[in-house]
């Protein structure tokens, strides 16, 4: 089932120029993919910190999608570490950003910073970066990451999604605004 | 109002320590971002983190490192987290590491411990770069961090920061 993030209307706004704007744990039975919906213009950058696991499988990776788009608009490289080599992947056209990459180690998770940059300027493409890597004491990805969104729109929802299996329970994603001067 | 992204804590050393350690860390955030700007009095000694004075053969690290050559490894089954590779720690002022830890959702008591690690390291001529993940498994919340060294003291100037993430 896929879950959506809840705006935090109900707390008291946050000073200061890095404000917490939607939390999202994953329950029992896991989760299909997580959104965050109705994303404020206020803020000048988006940051979505998280921890995932897999339900199913090792070694996967997630995809993120602005604005409900599924069609062939993003674009990525990704440079990583696999505890013997290195690689760099690629994909153009491609129907999301690869993101996020988890384990399906028990009560083990990997971790996600994904930054959005000027998620709401309406004059050009939107960029985003990520770190994020898993660890499982037998084995470890981590990945440096680069996309891009072929659309002036601006992002008013993300959405987060497994290429296989769930959202393992404990998955945790938190969005982050970050305003200027 | 509440504060979303806090310091919690600075250590600035003015005199030479074999550790530094931040105890008593408040369960109230989310995260916890560690930044560190440091040298040490040997050359080429390793940073070595330990959490919640656990020195069991609890962490495991996997790294992406841009030294001469681009490479990668891990380490399973270890007793600290090495988030130095290549290159250790200078120690001159004029080479201080400049490393950022994010410990994420350290204060839950569910799931193991994952930490992402940026390190930075000038050592005379040469530069070290890396990325890192690393596993606490523990599902104990972080109380307490300590950095040390495989040898010799962190240098006085050298500066440890801790700031809380929390979500809403």
């Amino acid at each position: 089932m896929p879950i959506l993030g809840i705006i935090a209307s109900s707390l008291p706004a946050a000073a200061g120029d890095f404000e917490s704007i939607a939390t999202v744990t994953v329950g029992s039975g896991g989760a299909a993919n997580v959104e965050f919906t109705s994303i404020p213009g206020t803020y000048t950058h988006l940051q979505i910190r998280l921890i995932s696991s897999n339900t199913g499988a090792n070694n996967q990776s997630s995809t993120l999608i602005f604005n409900s788009d599924t069609g062939s608009n993003y674009s990525y490289h990704r440079l990583y570490g696999t505890g013997s080599g290195t690689g760099a992947d690629a994909a153009a056209n491609a129907s999301g950003i690869l993101v996020a990459v988890e384990t399906n180690t028990s009560s083990t998770f990997g971790a996600s910073i994904i930054d959005v940059l000027d998620y709401k300027n309406t004059d050009k493409y939107k960029t985003v970066r990520s770190l994020t890597g898993w660890e499982n004491n037998s084995d470890g990805r981590l990945f440096f990451l680069s996309g891009n969104w072929r659309s002036t729109s601006a992002i008013t929802s993300i959405k987060i999604t497994p290429q296989t299996n769930n959202f393992a329970q404990y998955s945790h994603f938190a969005l982050y605004g970050c305003k200027s001067a | 109002m509440a504060i979303t992204y806090e310091p919690i804590s600075t250590t600035t050393l003015s005199s030479a320590a074999a550790t530094v350690t931040f105890s008593s860390i408040s369960g109230s955030y989310t995260d916890l971002v560690l930044v560190m700007s440091a040298f040490g009095s040997v050359s080429g000694a390793d940073i070595r983190v330990q959490v919640n004075s656990d020195t069991a053969s609890n962490y495991s690290l996997t790294r992406l490192v841009g030294y001469t050559t681009a490479f990668s490894n891990r380490a399973s089954n270890a007793t600290y987290w090495q988030i130095t590779n290549s290159v250790g720690i200078g120690s001159s002022s004029s080479d201080p590491t400049a490393d950022v830890i994010q410990f994420m959702n350290y204060s839950n008591t569910t799931t193991n411990k994952t930490i992402l690690v940026r390190h930075n390291q000038p050592q005379s001529s040469l530069m070290e770069t890396a990325a890192q993940v690393g596993l606490y498994r523990s599902t104990s919340a972080i109380t307490s961090i300590t950095f040390s060294l495989s040898s010799g003291n962190y240098s006085s100037g050298s500066t440890f920061t801790l700031y809380g993430i929390k979500a809403a």
